[in-house]
């Protein structure tokens, strides 16, 4: 970011040419409730419309309105946007505007920003009639300068008095006209994009909005010395944009799911409000049970009874489901599980990612429960693996639990348009006559699959147990019978894994250090490796969307690098911290898995500090693993 | 906001003449004067007379003994999750509303693990037959104490008795929301126990019959003097209520009149301690149904999911024809 001085601002014009720049990352933060979020998507949503790659994440304090101007309060967004494709949300802020110096803090503390980040402070505090807030403005002022950070105080609050008298509701689009004038962005677009936000409201406060963002793009054009284009790219693909949640509920709506039955949970709870609007259009219907137990028991009736169905929680709620899961197991009903994950354990960071439940998803149940297991690295994924997840769960007749995470609920991100196959939203359930003599569990003995006869069907009543039974579906008493079953549903696994093909690699098929890893740090990690290729660093990577059953081929790809370490946001034990030895170490859930699957010493890199993976942090990893490794060389 | 629809309830098949042997499916593996028997045999006639299409019925049991139930009829079955029936039920009827569902639960599998379920099934009041075979006592698991043991019962977790006071569950149901069916019988006296399971499975709303059951194996003495004679029951009596033949009316030591349709009388009628209260308790057949809603989009056309689901789509297009 070029560097002004808060001088500057006051005497520039308009005569200012665009920059070209190819992408730049733009956070605003606020107390809860002052809207900075509606302003960063609105900046993201007409920035994907101009035809830039875009990159949304939610900065959400963990209370529904913390205390104003605390330090931990942080409520906000960051937006990245690029003349490319955006995977991920990159390093260190260029702008931050922000409305109250406090919230910064916290920001900084999470490493938002470095000596490069311009930051916009509303400038209202200094003029505040409490003593005690003039002084804590000025002293953080001198702080982030000292950080060497370029502090430029904006009057938001008094251009916005002009225009209404609290502006705490509407500094946000005058906000947005800055951004619109400072990125170069289309206003007929921004107006639109106020219109769509404001549907449900009143002509005049559609308005008003539409005032405050001209004024904020006239403010800017008066006073910033500063204005960027970021060149949009040329696609022909019609695009959605939307989030990780609102993909999630439209997958579930395209996928020809007929019931999402729920239990509210951050962060999975978005994504049925959005059913709970949109379902019903598309002939479906939201139910909120009274709890997860319940919602699952309840979904899974439905699936008996021939309708299909998903339950979507995160942690906490996929704990509580366990026994039901093992039931659809055991029973073999097909059932669509979502669990958008957060920071556990227990309650743990209710509002932040975490990759923890992978473990949970594989082995939760107690007994021999095998399912499948699939996680989506991308917003386009979270809308395209529901699909997927029906169908594999009605093929193979069995629970599917697909993963997701908070970094992907709230993220925004540009996709192609989804071509709608009529086939995905068939669902006459069979009332044809069973066949004759078949029975409710006549597992294939090559595959393990079988058909299930569904209420209604005449000749095809049979009991549903969780108890051991075999293929005539009676419970069964003869050890044997067990065996041979546990079998089968095993087998239905095995043969879905034969299915698949190995994944591919991102950069060379051979190489020093191999990155392997999965969900929503797959942008993240391709920026890092793309970074260290280019500079000649000899580092790959690959991400596993199949968990379980685990994708082909693993060990012939893993050989051919020296070193294989998996990226991922959950918990492992750092080598050198007090008691952890190369006996004890717990690893990351990733490694734990691949190492058991392939006898392989696999490494991870891993933490929980609740935030998305930076490319940074992967490539600095990077670089400090090889280093490692030419020391032992040179020994 | 519930919708009004169609009656939700399956229409008998005209050509077919189900017989008692339509609904019944292997040798019940109860223990020989257990109350199960004579509540399956019931449950098979009642289907018989309402000629229920046995692949059009769906009875979902949790478990414990009376878990078991679903494995004898001959229609489709659901043996679940201990507590967990009227959730897996719920389930079943909310998108089916042509298949007729029982509920078979027990009084650990309700009243304990699976209460919030019980709360909540009341509420959502949809058209379906709750039996709760109430026998006080944990049977399958051999003799722990139930949340409807008496107090002081003497079982395998409170050999010394037991030192809470019991759930009565029909207090407890009267008690919940939007609760629109609520009656008691016992599993010994035949022609109440079908006239009562008869009126609920007509009942339009979640019935809820709680079965006096006689657990031999484990509670021999609790109901074995009872069980003898009919003039240890109080027999609730009203025209819109249970009715039964005179002459099996007469066996009854007491009879009180009661109007199902009074609510607050059936509170008092539950708290009876002196004897058991068999009839209807409570009936209201205009309470707001949950199936109602949850039927009232089915069978929506491909070619119209297509067209609206496109349209949800075009709000996230960012071509900007459609602004
Ligand atoms: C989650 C779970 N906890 C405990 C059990 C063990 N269990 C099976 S049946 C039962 C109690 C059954 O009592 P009740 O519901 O009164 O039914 P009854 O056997 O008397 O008919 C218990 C505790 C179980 N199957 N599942
Ligand atoms: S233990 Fe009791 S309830 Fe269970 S089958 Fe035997 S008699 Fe019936």
């Amino acid at each position: 970011m070029d560097h002004i001085v808060s001088g500057d601002i006051l005497n520039e014009g308009d005569r200012i040419k665009p920059r070209k720049i190819k992408q730049a990352i733009v956070e605003i933060v606020s107390d809860s409730g002052e809207g900075a979020q509606k302003c960063g998507q609105s900046f993201g949503a007409i920035s994907a419309k101009m035809g830039n790659g875009v990159w949304t994440v939610e900065i959400i304090p963990a209370e529904i309105q913390p205390p104003a101007r605390s330090r931990e309060g942080a409520s906000g967004i960051r937006v990245r946007i690029g003349s490319d494709k955006v995977s991920n949300m990159g390093n260190y802020a260029d702008l931050v505007i922000a409305l109250n110096e406090q919230v910064l803090y916290g920001r900084i503390r999470q490493d938002a920003y470095n000596g490069n980040t311009l930051m916009f402070i509303e400038n209202k505090w200094a003029k505040s009639e409490q003593e005690s807030i003039r002084q804590q403005y000025s002293q953080a002022l001198l702080e982030f300068k000292e950080l060497g950070i370029q502090v430029v105080e904006i009057p938001m609050e008094e251009e916005c008095l002009k225009l209404m008298p609290d502006p705490r509701k509407g500094k946000n689009m005058w906000i947005l006209g800055l951004l619109c004038y400072m990125y170069d962005r289309d206003i007929p677009k921004a107006e639109n994009q106020i219109r769509r936000i404001f549907k449900k409201k009143t002509d005049a406060v559609i308005d008003l909005n539409i005032k405050l963002l001209h004024a904020g793009y006239d403010w800017a054009r008066e006073h910033l010395p500063l204005r960027y284009e970021v060149t949009p790219m040329d696609v022909d693909d019609d695009m959605v944009v939307m989030n990780g949640n609102e993909a999630l509920s439209m997958g579930v709506m395209a996928s020809g799911i007929e019931l999402c039955s729920m239990y509210p949970i951050t962060p999975a709870t978005s994504v049925s409000h959005h059913l709970a609007e949109n379902f019903e259009r598309v002939g479906g219907i939201v139910h909120q049970a009274e709890d997860e137990i319940a919602a699952i028991g309840f979904a899974i009736g439905a699936s008996f009874a021939g309708k299909p169905a998903v339950t979507v929680t995160s942690g906490p709620g996929l704990a509580l489901k366990t026994e039901f899961i093992g039931l659809a197991v055991m029973a073999e009903i097909p059932l669509v599980i979502i669990d958008v994950q957060r920071g556990g354990p227990s309650t743990g960071l209710p509002t932040k990612v975490e990759q923890s439940d992978l473990l949970a998803a594989i082995y939760g149940e107690a007994g021999d429960a095998p399912k499948i297991v699939l996680a989506a690295a991308t917003i386009e994924e979270c809308f395209h693996f529901v699909v997927l997840a029906r169908k594999l769960a009605e093929s193979f007749r069995t629970p599917v639990i697909l993963l997701s995470d908070a970094n992907l609920a709230t993220g925004v991100q540009p996709f192609p348009r989804p071509k709608i196959d009529p086939l995905w939203l068939t669902n006459p359930i069979d009332q044809s006559p069973w066949k004759d003599g078949a029975m409710p569990f006549e597992w294939d003995e090559n595959t393990g699959t079988s058909k299930r006869p569904i209420p209604g069907q005449k000749g095809g009543m049979y009991t549903v147990t969780g108890l051991a039974h075999g293929q005539t579906g009676k419970v069964a008493y003869d050890p044997e019978i067990n065996q041979a079953s546990v079998e089968s549903r095993s087998r239905k696994i095995a043969s879905f894994q034969k299915s698949l093909k190995p994944p591919k690699i991102n950069g060379d098929p051979e190489g020093d250090i191999l990155l392997v890893g999965w969900g929503s740090t797959l942008g993240a990690i391709e920026e890092a490796v793309a970074d260290a290729r280019a500079e000649g660093l000899k580092v790959s990577s690959l991400h596993l969307r199949f968990l379980f059953p685990i994708v082909p081929g693993l060990v012939d790809i893993f050989k051919r690098f020296k070193k294989v370490i998996t990226v991922e946001i959950n918990y492992s034990d750092t080598l050198g911290n007090p008691m952890v030895t190369q006996e004890n170490r717990r690893y990351a859930q990733l490694a734990w898995l691949l190492r058991a699957k392939t006898l392989m010493d696999i490494d991870c890199f891993s933490n929980v500090y609740g935030q998305p993976l930076n490319p940074e942090k992967v490539l600095k990893m990077i670089k400090r693993e090889l280093k490692i490794e030419n020391s032992e060389v040179n020994v | 906001m519930l919708v009004q629809t169609h009656e939700l309830c399956s229409i008998p098949s005209l050509d077919h003449d189900y017989g008692m042997e339509d609904y019944g499916k292997g040798v019940a593996r109860w223990c020989p004067g257990c109350g199960g028997h004579s509540i399956l045999t019931t449950v098979q006639r009642v289907c018989k007379d309402m000629q229920y299409e046995p692949e059009k019925t769906v009875v979902v049991s949790g478990i414990g003994c009376s878990g078991r139930f679903p494995h004898y009829m001959g229609t489709y079955g659901f043996h679940g999750l201990h507590g967990r029936a009227f959730p897996v039920a719920s389930g079943v009827k909310f998108r089916r509303p042509d298949l007729n569902v029982f509920v078979v639960t027990g009084d650990g599998d309700c009243c304990s693990i699976g209460a919030a379920h019980w709360v909540h099934a009341i509420r959502y009041n949809m058209k379906m037959v709750a039996l709760l075979f109430d026998n006080g006592i944990y049977g399958l698991t051999k003799k722990q104490t139930s949340p409807t043991s008496p107090l002081g019962t003497h079982s395998n977790t409170h050999p010394r008795g037991s030192i809470l006071p019991p759930i009565n569950p029909i207090q407890t149901t009267l008690g919940l929301a939007n609760v629109s069916f609520v009656a008691q019988t016992v599993d010994w006296n035949s022609a109440h126990l079908y006239a009562t399971i008869r009126k609920a499975a007509e009942h339009p709303g979640l019935a809820f019959v709680r079965i006096v059951q006689r657990c031999p194996a484990f509670m021999r003495d609790l109901y074995g003097d009872i069980a003898v004679d009919p003039k240890n029951l109080i027999l609730l009596s009203h025209e819109n209520g249970i009715n039964l033949k005179p002459k099996a009316r007469e066996a009854f030591g007491r009879v009180i009149e009661h109007d199902p349709s009074n609510i607050h009388k059936a509170r008092e009628h539950a708290e009876i301690n002196n004897g058991i209260p068999i009839g209807l308790l409570y009936q209201n057949t205009n309470n707001a149904r949950y199936d109602e809603y949850g039927a009232h989009n089915l069978g929506m056309g491909v070619e119209e999911k297509k067209k609206n689901l496109e349209s949800l789509l075009d709000q996230y297009s960012t071509s900007n024809s459609v602004e």
